[in-house]
């Protein structure tokens, strides 16, 4: 019972990375039927945004009491307007010449981008993991039979909470509803007097900024930030997207919390080495039963 | 020396491709045949024809996913699964591993039979699914087969793979250490792979797939057994890959599961998409163009780096950076490959420009 709710909390918070991730695919999946390669790497790339900052201000030795508190909500800051801006500048020098491109060509652009970013990281930070400081304190509390860390409680709620932002503002606010539009139909989106390439800017600064805030709870969460985590987190984060049904926000929550329990779960029974092979098993299994995800509409074939 | 070959190369393709005279085309294809079948007479340096042999490989393998991905239209993000597959093939009965030695010319075809097999079960249930789903499904496939034989340490020697394979014999006499058996064989692969690419593109199952590829709909309608033509894609494309695999084993003598990662299939589509997708001599021009670069001109300005400016630069470091801006250097600026199929071309600018003008 005991190890069943510790898999069941590691399951929770590893969902909760994916989750965010897999937000930052399926909204520019969206809006561009494109699969961002790169954005993996721009998860990397705020873990590593955040890891700086926070070596930089504990070697100021400012981080305890309530500088601590200040140091860490600095360290998200940084991290998600780092990724923000990074993930738009791919998108206007990368992606924006390819809008009428055959579909494959942005497909392809992404990769290409995605070795750069990896190999840039590589050199900056080099190529063993990094240990990201250990700033949050962990206590373990117990509830019930449950133990679970307080840094799993941060990093589960800072993502919900994230997550909760981004509904909101995809349902309430004036730009959401512009980039449901353009989604639906960019045409006549334009049409309406909606400024297209803003609004498609915008989408990349906010899948840039959930990549920031995963970028910094997961590297709280991992303990460490490497080069080429954005590959691996990256792939299972678009596999929880189409699993959930690519495009649907609710369905990218839904599909990262399930890939994370079924990582978890899976490493506990038959190994963390079998990992791959039973989350790409699942999503083919699923595809085969829903092609278009757990709660993907699926449209009428157009002629 | 190695530039000079592909230079040949790659100025037949273009010849090939540019002269709309039938005969002129066999012509330039025969003269180049011959030149490559006779140089190493002339010319005999291993470690260049090592590099020519490789690059023929790729050829190969670009000619199968160019049937899938060209042809067919079906996005494949995996294909290294099935070069895995073909390369365990021959480590797994080829070795000391199980006490098995079956002849490499055996498992050329065993290979390519099992990589074909792999390929229709995997397509089987997953050829339903449309465009980047099916990317995807593809691209787990090719994440968990190289894990599996890394997990599977009993019979594939896990991690460290499988090493001291057999070297092959052609009626009595062993290969030895020379890789010139291996560039002779892959140039006759390439021979069968161009011969059987081309039929199958004027055959009924080519257009077939053409037809798939610019509307599926409209192709069920006009009778095509979509998911045949799908699944016929699928395992033949597997199956030079199956056959690249056994070839590539025997020349290295190893095989282990980090050779074919994610990193193989983007290298093998990159390719693909270089030369101009759906185009054969394209096809064959890119995957030369990107062997070439990646195993010779890069380590070459490496060197050329270093002895000019006294350094110890190694470009290694930014190997993928490199790779990663040609890629996306292409696509900005030729989106469509250097040599570009036509019937895709006219495609994209029929439709292209009036699009552009709204």
């Amino acid at each position: 019972m005991h190890e069943f709710l510790a898999q069941l909390a590691n399951g929770v918070e590893l969902g909760a990375i994916y989750a965010l991730i897999a937000l930052g695919y399926t909204l520019v999946y969206g809006i561009l039927e494109l699969i961002n390669f790169a954005h993996g790497d721009v998860y990397t790339f705020g873990s590593f945004t955040a890891l700086v900052v926070l070596v930089a201000l504990r070697a100021a030795n400012v981080l305890h009491g309530a500088g601590l508190i200040l140091g860490i909500v600095a360290a998200l800051v940084v991290a998600i307007l780092a990724c923000a801006l990074l993930n738009a500048g791919i998108e206007r020098l990368a992606y924006r010449r390819l809008r009428k491109a055959p579909r494959l060509a942005p497909l392809i652009t992404a990769i290409g981008v995605s070795f750069m970013l990896e190999n840039l990281i590589e050199l900056w930070q080099g190529s063993a993991p990094v240990p990201f400081p250990n700033v949050i304190p962990n206590p373990e509390l117990e509830i019930g039979a449950l133990q679970i860390g307080v840094q799993q409680i941060v990093v589960v709620a800072l993502a919900v909470v994230t997550m909760i932002a981004l509904h909101y503002f995809v349902q309430r606010s004036r730009l959401g509803k512009a980039m449901r539009a353009v989604a639906q139909d960019r045409d006549a989106a334009a049409l309406v007097g909606i400024d297209v390439d803003r609004t498609i800017a915008v989408t990349f600064l906010i899948a840039g900024a959930l990549a920031g805030v995963a970028g910094f709870v997961g590297g709280v969460s991992f303990g460490s930030a490497w080069f080429l985590n954005g590959f691996g987190a990256g792939l299972r984060a678009f596999t929880a997207a189409v699993l959930g049904g690519i495009g649907n926000i609710a369905g990218a929550m839904l599909g990262g919390f399930l890939i994370g329990l079924l990582e978890s779960f899976s490493t506990w029974f038959i190994g963390g080495q079998w990992s791959n092979v039973a989350v790409f098993s699942v999503l083919i299994l699923v595809l085969v039963f829903r092609p278009s995800g757990l709660l993907g509409e699926s449209l009428p074939e157009k002629v | 020396m190695i530039y000079a070959y592909a230079f040949v190369a790659i100025a037949a393709c273009v010849g090939i491709e540019r002269f709309h005279d039938r005969r002129v085309k066999i012509a330039i294809a025969l003269a180049l045949a011959a030149f490559l079948a006779i140089a190493p007479r002339f010319y005999g340096n291993e470690a260049v024809f090592s590099v020519l042999a490789d690059a023929a490989v790729y050829v190969m393998l670009a000619l199968g996913l160019n049937i899938v991905v060209g042809f067919a239209g079906l996005l494949d993000l995996g294909y290294a699964a099935f070069f895995a597959i073909g390369a365990y093939t021959y480590g797994m009965l080829a070795s000391p591993q199980f006490g098995l030695h079956l002849p490499f010319w055996v498992l050329l075809f065993l290979a390519a039979a099992l990589a074909a097999l792999f390929g229709a079960l995997l397509g089987a249930p997953t050829l339903r699914l449309h465009g980047d789903y099916l990317a995807i499904v593809t691209l787990g496939f090719g994440e968990i087969v190289p894990q599996i034989f890394q997990n599977l340490t009993k019979y594939t020697g896990g991690p460290n793979g499988i090493a001291a394979l057999d070297v092959p014999t052609f009626f009595g006499h062993s290969f030895g250490a020379s890789v010139m058996p291996y560039y002779y064989i892959a140039l006759v692969g390439i021979v069968f792979a161009l011969w059987i690419s081309r039929n199958l593109r004027e055959s009924r199952l080519g257009r077939a797939w053409m037809a798939i590829r610019e509307d599926e709909l409209a192709a069920k309608h006009a009778g095509i057994d979509v998911l045949r033509s799908k699944l016929a894609a699928f395992a033949i494309g597997a199956s030079f890959s199956g056959i690249g695999g056994v070839l590539f084993a025997a020349k290295l003598a190893l095989v282990s599961p980090d050779l074919f990662g994610f990193q193989v299939s983007v290298l093998i589509v990159s390719m693909l998409v270089l030369g101009g997708m759906g185009n054969i001599v394209g096809v064959v021009v890119g995957s030369l163009l990107l062997t070439i670069v990646n195993s010779a001109l890069l380590p070459q300005i490496n060197s050329l780096v270093d002895s000019t400016f006294h350094t110890t630069v190694d470009l290694s470091n930014i190997h993928f950076l490199i790779y990663g801006a040609i890629l996306v250097g292409i696509m900005l600026f030729r989106p469509e490959g250097l040599l570009p199929n036509k019937e895709r071309r006219a495609e994209l600018h029929h439709a292209g420009e009036p699009e552009a003008e709204a």
